[in-house]
């Protein structure tokens, strides 16, 4: 196994193992209060110091956690179990009218970013993670969709697909049957660069209140809180924005270590 | 060309008919009106009906939509509820500060990204490569808000080079400005140049696997002189490409960096119309950014045609 793929899985194995960690056990309680104790650094009573509310720190990120993890996970499901089927589509009829179609529909949510779709939902229905899952899951369709067609264009002009069609299959059996098992380490990989890009959007969109909203803790909003007390006390704004780049530069590891690790042509050319 | 270039404007405008479709419909969906919400609950029926004659509120939806397209393609962007001025006058004098923090980001983010990719690309597995890899990989995994808060931290609170936000105009002068908008911009670019070196730096390394570089080194050349005289320029086509790409979602990304620094850019200006459901300035803002982004597609597709024929004869 390479060192990416160690460290990677280490790291976001952390994170999600203290995100369900935090369904039955955090040091403290993240609602419970304490002004007299706030914005102390870390001790042994608070391992990552308390927040402006006097809330223990450590808490605050296991459950912020599930939170982000949630969040881009859900809008991974949505870009891939919408982007997927419809990239198997225009693979399967390449250069005809569903082809063109799907592929003006993705340019056209390419053209929203994100952030620009959350604007435009929050906008309509407030703010709240739901919305958040939708505007990143939204953005995350048109890239499964790509990356899906890209990889089942070249599959289809392979012998084994031209087999499985002089049989008599149907192109939705070779999609389902021959080509998905073909396209999923390539989707493993891309759903882990979607996973930790979720968890930067999540954090970005609490942090200007486009996402999650109190009393739910959430990465970003925590940075958000931090803002304007980072000059007397920097360790609210400092640990959780490590938090968040230990994170995602976990997950951008796993990804390149799953890349090699599922990459036969890689693997040959290490050894 | 010209059946390639056609081809593109008509998509481009299919592109924009659509999105401006979407966003107006999105915008529809919005529970309450705007007229009963800028009088307050207390208003007088005819009051809130004079008030929708107005601003237009009584029109079919369709007669509204292609008034705010019409108008739009006329520099009109209607009247904001909030605050009965031109939208559009409204968005020019943000833009005013949008724009150029957008364009500062993507220049220091090239500044960064040339240097660092051909740096690492030379030295293909030595430590200096593996240096900049690493930096790249830490660069695309740190949020920008949070490393603007960083910057804040150092350059303004404690070493007090900087001020902690706010923008004096350009009326202060242009290095006034660009000194406000330093900060911003440093954070924007950080994810951007990290991008930027990884894709220059393959691009490089790809290039340094042609024919035409071994040719070149086989006729005396060392690998940095055939990297300068001959990858350099063949490596630049994709790396264009992204530059392009990023400048529309650098405008957009500069929405949450503004916040940070409180820059009264588009995203203040966002922001507060979201507060004050000020609804046709969200909707001017949105379609704008997603032209910006549509108009770059269209501008790095035409480029990209110019210096590679094969693409007008593939599509």
């Amino acid at each position: 196994m390479s060192r990416n793929l160690i460290l990677g899985g280490a790291l976001t194995a952390i994170f999600v193992m203290a995100a369900l960690l935090s369904f039955v056990w955090t040091p403290q309680s993240v609602e419970a209060m304490n002004i007299a104790g706030r914005l102390q650094p870390p001790s042994a009573a608070n391992l990552l110091g308390t927040d402006h509310f006097g809330r223990d720190i450590l808490s605050m990120l296991m459950v912020g956690a599930r939170t982000s993890i949630a969040v881009a996970l859900v809008a991974v499901g949505i870009g891939m179990g919408l982007g997927v089927p419809l990239g198997l589509a225009a693979a399967a009829r390449r250069g005809g009218m569903l082809d063109e179609v799907i592929m003006r529909m993705n340019d056209l949510i390419f053209a929203f970013p994100s952030l620009v779709i959350a604007i435009l939902i929050t906008a309509v229905f407030g703010p709240s993670a739901t919305n958040a899952i939708i505007a990143i899951g939204i953005f995350n369709i048109p890239v499964f969709a790509r990356i899906t067609r890209g990889a089942a264009l070249s599959l289809w002009k392979r012998e084994f697909i031209m087999a499985a069609r002089v049989a008599g299959k149907t192109r939705t059996r070779i999609s389902a049957e021959h080509i998905l098992p073909n396209v999923a380490n390539l989707l493993i990989v891309q759903g882990t660069i979607q996973f930790s890009l979720g968890i930067l959007a999540e954090a970005g969109l609490s942090y200007v209140g486009l996402g999650a909203q109190p009393p739910l803790p959430s990465w970003g909003r925590m940075l958000a809180d931090a803002q304007t007390m980072v000059a007397l006390a920097p360790h609210v704004a400092l640990i959780p924005g490590l938090t968040i780049v230990a994170m995602v530069l976990g997950l951008n590891l796993l990804g390149d270590g799953l890349r090699d690790a599922l990459d036969p042509r890689l693997r040959v050319v290490r050894t | 060309m010209l059946g390639y270039f056609v081809k593109r404007l008509v998509s481009l405008v299919i592109s924009l008919i659509v999105a401006s479709a979407v966003i107006f419909s999105v915008v529809e969906i919005a529970p309450g009106d705007p007229a009963s919400f800028m009088l307050g609950i207390n208003a007088q029926p005819d009051t809130v009906a004079a008030l929708r004659t107005e601003l237009g509120l009584d029109q079919s939806k369709l007669d509204r939509y292609l008034s705010w397209v019409g108008g739009m393609l006329t520099g009109d962007f209607g009247t904001s509820y909030t605050y009965r001025a031109p939208v559009a006058q409204m968005i020019a004098d943000r833009l005013w500060v949008s724009l150029p923090l957008a364009l500062y980001a993507l220049t220091l983010s090239t500044l960064i990204a040339f240097p660092a990719g051909i740096f690492a690309a030379a030295r293909r597995g030595g430590a200096g490569d593996l240096a900049v890899t690493g930096a790249t990989q830490l660069g695309v995994a740190i949020p920008n808000f949070w490393f603007a808060m960083m910057l804040v931290l150092i350059f303004a609170i404690n070493l007090r080079w900087f001020s902690a936000g706010g923008f004096p105009g350009w009326d202060a002068g242009f290095w006034t400005g660009m000194k406000a908008l330093t900060l911003p911009a440093i954070a924007l670019a950080l994810p951007q140049a990290a991008i930027l070196t990884r894709v220059m730096r393959s691009s490089l390394l790809d290039i340094l696997g042609e024919d035409f570089i071994r040719t070149a080194c086989a006729k005396g050349l060392s690998s940095r002189q055939a990297l300068w005289r001959h990858g350099l320029r063949n490596a630049l086509i994709p790396v264009l490409t992204i530059i392009g790409l990023q400048f529309a979602f650098l405008l957009a990304g500069a929405i949450i960096i503004e916040q940070v620094f409180f820059l009264p850019g588009l995203g203040r200006l966002i922001f507060q119309a979201i507060t004050q459901r000020d609804l046709i300035v969200v909707e001017s803002v949105v379609m704008l950014l997603v032209f910006a982004v549509i108009l770059v597609n269209f501008l790095v597709d035409l480029a990209y045609a110019a210096v590679d024929p094969r693409l007008r004869t593939r599509t």
